[in-house]
């Protein structure tokens, strides 16, 4: 006991006197620290340029291949198209089997976004707010089933919804999707919810706010950008899996990147057809990253600040 | 924050209970079912007790492809998680950089996985491949095709490529959300770049590193799609990891007893690994 009183008696001395030693020296060394973390040095743009760079060249590589043909293609490395063509975004875009792969993968991720969502919402509320019976094993069970392996999955799967006789429609992919979904935006939802005083919600009932009333009218629009991030996790985890997506669907539901394997013929690879197919697959995602992109920007820590 | 104790809170939980239970809980009794039969086909089964655990643990097949796994998770976290720290620190705060930072680093999170796959298949190729070819023409020997080494280097650099950016943005995200006084106060004090790192920076981020480092760890643990497209798990068997060994057994060969167990014992051991991850990040948490 006396021992802790002596350290904190030593170290509430000792600090003021060590950053007053430190203070001559290296107030310009600080103040430099200060000024490349504030406000940003000329410099501040390399290691997310250099990354992005990165990044940038396997992308550029398929979308340079696919405006090539493909005898291009196979024959020299050209850094960039010497004949560009336009033959394989036609083909997809002429083609039913290929576009509606692009309709039906966006079909069932934006099901599989709402229903994720909806059902998450109360949960998070419940888990960020109470106390209940079994509710830290609740919670870590739901995260367990992020970590089922979907190969695990794939063959009950297929039973479970053949004997419900939804094998090739969208709801049964997005509610397969939803294993992994849903337990994510209940765990992301829960960190904003968290972030939100309590004493807001306890206002609003004592303003004789009902609880319906109280969570869509003010509690939701406080934790908007907590939706969008999560909105944007569900998304992007249904819209890139697809060995569940495959399983369960044969022509109607089929997913755009379960479509993209006919690439494969007897006269080889149409590497051409594989690379615009590709590149497609690029423009939803990066439409969704657009509209999330302030909520990221403006920062979440996921819990009390 | 302080919660109430409220039995009446599982009301609001109980549609996530529905359907999770609809979309795990059957399917995973379908598994354990699986995991103790054996079948001749013409959907009749057999009891057959432990047997499938007891081939499982004895095969050296399962044991390797574990040990690959492993090793995979644990390479990839080690690049992932400090070089996406790194690079969120260094991002810009505010300003025209912080949209197209942010849009361009997500974008390799929304690719198909399979594309992803698609994408370096092609890249590292010899002939047609940009790296594949500059690596070759700097004098390097690389064929991700026949060489073992490659093909784990392939994988790995694929990896990074695909979800460094998951730790950016969630890093970048628990930074910007760190007030300004913080800093202000770091500044009176003297703090050196270190400290203002490991003592005001690293703890604000640390819910949502828990998040990125989990979801990290389970998803490179099962691992699928994009090494099955680049490589199909050779040369030999040298990237064959669980899920692709799996899949080829319960979907390729219908071996649904083996299969079923192989699953079984592979949940067991994500569940396990991220139960301690969990508890360790948690509890720190607590702690503090």
């Amino acid at each position: 006991m006396s021992g802790a009183n002596e350290r904190i008696g030593e170290s509430q001395v000792e600090a003021p006197v060590a950053a007053g030693k430190q203070a001559g020296a290296s107030q310009d060394a600080i103040a430099r620290l200060m000024h490349r973390r504030g406000e940003e040095s000329k410099w501040w743009w390399v290691v997310p340029a250099l990354y992005i760079v990165f990044l940038m060249l396997p992308i550029y590589w398929l979308i340079n291949m696919s405006f090539k043909t493909n005898t291009e293609i196979v024959s020299t490395l050209t850094l960039y198209p010497h004949e560009p063509t336009l033959r394989n975004y036609r083909i997809i875009f002429t083609d039913a089997a290929w576009y509606s792969g692009y309709i039906n993968s966006i079909t069932y991720v934006l099901i599989n976004t709402v229903i994720s969502i909806a059902v998450a919402l109360p949960a998070a509320y419940a888990f960020s707010r109470y106390r209940f019976l079994g509710d830290k094993h609740l919670f870590f069970w739901l995260l367990t089933n992020r970590m089922a392996p979907p190969a695990v999955f794939a063959l009950p799967f297929f039973q479970l919804y053949s004997a419900f006789g939804l094998i090739d429609t969208h709801i049964a992919v997005a509610l397969a999707h939803c294993l992994f979904n849903v337990p994510l935006a209940v765990w992301i939802l829960e960190g904003f919810m968290s972030g939100v005083p309590k004493e807001i919600d306890e206002t609003a009932y004592i303003d004789g706010y009902s609880f319906p009333r109280f969570f869509v009218k003010i509690f939701m629009p406080m934790i908007a950008s907590g939706i969008g991030v999560a909105a944007f996790f569900c998304f992007m985890f249904s819209w890139v899996e697809l060995l569940i997506a495959r399983t369960l669907t044969t022509t109607d539901a089929k997913p755009i990147a379960a479509v993209m394997t006919r690439t494969v013929s007897a006269s080889g690879m149409d590497w051409g057809l594989l690379a615009a197919a590709g590149v497609l697959t690029l423009i939803p995602g990066a439409l969704v990253i657009w509209f999330v992109r302030n909520y990221i920007a403006k920062g979440f820590a996921l819990g009390r600040v | 924050m302080e919660r109430t104790w409220n039995n009446k809170a599982w009301f609001l939980v109980l549609p996530v209970l529905v359907l999770v239970a609809f979309s795990a809980v059957i399917p995973l009794m379908t598994v354990v079912n699986y995991s103790v039969q054996d079948t001749f086909g013409n959907n009749q089964f057999f009891w057959a007790g432990t047997e499938w655990f007891e081939e499982l643990l004895a095969s050296d097949r399962f044991w390797q492809a574990m040990g690959r796994n492993m090793a995979f998770s644990f390479i990839i976290l080690a690049i992932e998680v400090p070089l996406g720290i790194f690079i969120a620190l260094n991002m810009p705060k505010k300003g025209w950089g912080v949209p197209v930072c942010l849009v361009l680093m997500a974008l390799p999170l929304l690719i198909p996985w399979n594309v992803v796959g698609t994408i370096w298949q092609v890249f590292g190729r010899n002939d047609i491949g940009l790296l594949g070819y500059t690596v070759n023409a700097l004098g390097f020997d690389y064929n991700y095709v026949q060489d073992p080494f490659d093909a784990w280097v392939t994988v790995i650099v694929m990896d990074v490529w695909h979800w460094t950016s998951l730790v950016v943005l969630l890093c970048y995200a628990g930074l910007v959300s760190i007030p300004d006084a913080f800093y202000q106060a770091a500044k009176i004090d003297g703090a050196s770049r270190w400290s203002v790192f490991r003592y005001i920076q690293l703890p604000k981020m640390q819910r949502v590193l828990l998040i990125a480092v989990l979801l990290r760890f389970m998803d490179s643990f099962m691992i699928y799609t994009e090494p099955f497209v680049v490589t199909g798990g050779g040369p030999g068997n040298s990237t064959t990891f669980l899920s692709i060994d799996l899949v080829k057994m319960a979907l390729g060969q219908f071996d649904l007893g083996p299969a079923a167990a192989m699953s079984l014992v592979y949940f067991l051991i994500i569940l396990l690994l991220s139960w301690v991850f969990y508890t360790v990040m948690t509890n720190y948490d607590a702690e503090r």
